[in-house]
């Protein structure tokens, strides 16, 4: 319809204003259109879901009588869960400070090497995010296993013993984040590398006519300037770690005595695996707090940034 | 020779001399703990094609792990003639292709409409994408698990333990990335390359295939390739919502299927894994550097 009055210019210059109106409605109705299935999509399974895991949360068992807050009552009286809510925290923190730093350094690294070799050194270093993180998990538990842990058997060289990479709560809780780790850091460092290269050469230049030693530039240049991509790379990064639920489940199902569990895999086990739908709904709404908070730095920075613009 | 050169006078040569000497040494600690990280990130991959060379017996003898004595291929024909791995990889394949096409189909004439033909709402529902692009699979899983009881019930349509219900699910993951990194490459496109259009008497149609998919091609095969890479690697989704083997996509095939009880064949969980990985990889190794332009979009741009 809206091609008809746009082709033919017959139409707009006769009656200018109320075609240029209609012309603007029906944009605006083919515009809603081609969004439609988006907006369908999202509304009926994320919005409503989303929704509905709060309605759940808040039902027995049975999922036949309405009990308020009592599944959130039952929780907090519960030594697990407040292991699984240290934990998660513990997990997500750590982990995210971790893969910043060795994303920091190694985008560093790469970025002090001949622009030539940079390619493929990124790309030689990116594998682990590419790998399903699943599959490169059970590369990681036959790393770790008990008895014939390629690992360990490096360690004895350098005289350490063997190490209980999942079977004991503190190296359990070490070897996941690891394994968090070596999945995202890089992608950290192609973010970082992203923003270093951003960084105006002159701003260097001056500072090393001002005599700033390296660590004086990293501090005073590169940093600042950087600030809203290490920024908003840790809070996205925070979000996915603190939902994350592959490498939990395949290199520790949790165990030992459930000391490695996050929300996401504890949800699992209480709602789908013990059959306690609204419980497990309930544990899982106790990520969106952190979520939320997250989300709403992100938000604020896109919007800043886009008044700017 | 420094000390000559300031004798005679030119100035800047000692120092220009020491500033490289220093560069020279950067450069070699830089590769020095380039080569230590690499070590680092790429040691799983390579101790799981090691490993899938390797046979049973030279697995569980206690020799040197990171060495093949007899290599073979024993893992790879056994699990590429096993009826179960191939109907995985099937399920997998045709989820993720499937996936593709509709992700790309709603996300880029979505994202059009968005950047370009503003109307009531769309800002607001532009920062909706966003935040459903934060919602993570991991809150959803219990209440679709119910509501697809639900479906079940009303409709009499079993969507629990069928590979296509992905074709379903997936979207919800890909979807809103997708669309966020297409709003982000056609915002880029100056306004004036569409208004030309609009005034040769294209319609809106001929203005998005003729002119913005074009232009925009980079940001459609990066966000194809995040798609394909998302759709080919979810766990929790197939992991919660189907049971029989032959319902599996490869991740939660190889992981529930090749671990029986506590008798693991490692040789062939690492074929699985490594061939499971395959596919990503593959496709990484080829479009790299629209991988990359893509990871570093959907953050950046807004």
């Amino acid at each position: 319809m809206a091609d008809i009055a746009a082709r033919n210019p017959a139409v707009v210059t006769g009656d200018r204003r109320s075609s240029l109106h209609k012309l603007m409605q029906r944009k605006s109705t083919i515009a809603f259109l081609m969004a439609l299935p988006l907006i369908l999509l999202l509304a009926i399974l994320v919005a409503y879901p989303a929704g509905f895991a709060v309605y759940l949360a808040t039902l027995n068992k049975g999922m036949t009588r309405f009990v308020g807050f009592g599944n959130f009552e039952f929780l907090f009286g519960r030594d697990t869960f407040w292991l699984v809510v240290y934990q998660s925290c513990l997990f997500a923190i750590t982990a995210v400070i971790f893969k910043a730093i060795i994303g920091f350094v190694v985008a560093h690294f790469v970025h002090n090497i001949p622009s030539k070799g940079q390619r493929k050194w990124r790309g030689m270093l990116l594998v682990p995010w590419v790998i399903p993180p699943a599959m490169s998990t059970l590369a990681w538990l036959w790393l770790f296993d008990p008895s014939y842990s390629a690992l360990n058997w490096i360690l004895a060289h350098f005289g350490i013993g063997n190490v209980p990479w999942t079977g004991e709560a503190g190296w359990a809780r070490f070897s996941v984040i690891l394994v968090n780790v070596w999945i995202g850091s890089p992608f950290f460092m192609i973010m970082y590398l992203a923003a270093l290269k951003s960084v105006p050469e002159q701003l260097y230049e001056a500072a090393s006519i001002d005599g700033a030693t390296w660590w004086q530039r990293i501090w005073y240049v590169t940093l600042p300037m950087m600030r809203n991509i290490i920024a908003i790379t840790a809070l996205f990064s925070l979000i996915v770690t603190f939902a994350n639920f592959d490498i939990v489940r395949v290199l520790t199902a949790g165990g030992p005595l459930n000391s490695t569990h996050i929300f996401g895999t504890w949800a699992f086990r209480v709602g789908i695996e013990g059959g306690d739908i609204p419980l497990g709904a309930a544990v899982s709404l106790f990520m969106v707090p952190i979520l939320a908070v997250a989300a709403t730095f992100i938000l604020r920075d896109i919007t800043k940034r886009g008044s700017e613009v | 020779m420094a000390n000559t050169a300031v004798a005679t006078g030119a100035s800047t040569r000692p120092n220009y001399g020491s500033m490289s000497r220093d560069r020279t040494w950067a450069l070699r600690w830089s590769y020095f703990f380039l080569v230590l990280f690499a070590i680092f990130f790429l040691m799983p991959p390579i101790y799981m094609l090691i490993t899938s060379l390797k046979t049973s017996a030279e697995i569980s003898a206690a020799k040197n792990p990171w060495w093949i004595s007899n290599p073979t291929l024993q893992n790879y024909i056994e699990l590429l003639t096993q009826n179960q791995f191939l109907v995985f990889f099937r399920n997998s394949a045709i989820v993720s292709i499937c996936v593709v096409i509709i992700t790309m189909l709603i996300s880029v004439i979505a994202a059009f409409a968005l950047a370009r033909m503003k109307f009531w709402g769309s800002a607001t529902l532009a920062t909706g994408v966003f935040l459903t692009y934060l919602i993570p699979e991991t809150l959803l899983f219990i209440p679709l698990f119910k509501m697809f009881a639900w479906v079940n019930e009303v409709f009499g349509v079993q969507l629990m333990n069928h590979w296509w219900t992905m074709i379903i699910l997936y979207p919800t993951l890909t979807v809103p990335f997708a669309t966020w990194i297409m709003i982000g490459y056609f915002a880029s496109i100056p306004k004036e390359l569409d208004e030309a259009a609009l005034i040769d008497g294209a319609t809106w149609m001929q203005t998005l295939t003729k002119i913005f998919i074009p232009v925009a091609l980079p940001g459609i095969i990066a966000a194809t390739i995040f798609t394909f890479t998302v759709s080919w690697a979810q766990f929790l989704y197939p992991l919660a919502f189907t049971t029989s083997t032959s319902e599996l996509v490869l991740p939660v095939g190889i992981v529930t299927t090749l671990i029986k009880g506590d008798v693991f064949n490692w040789g062939q969980i690492m074929t699985g894994a490594l061939l499971g990985a395959a596919p990503p990889l593959i496709i990484y190794a080829f479009l790299m550097d629209y991988y990359i332009a893509g990871l570093t979009a959907g953050a950046t741009k807004g």
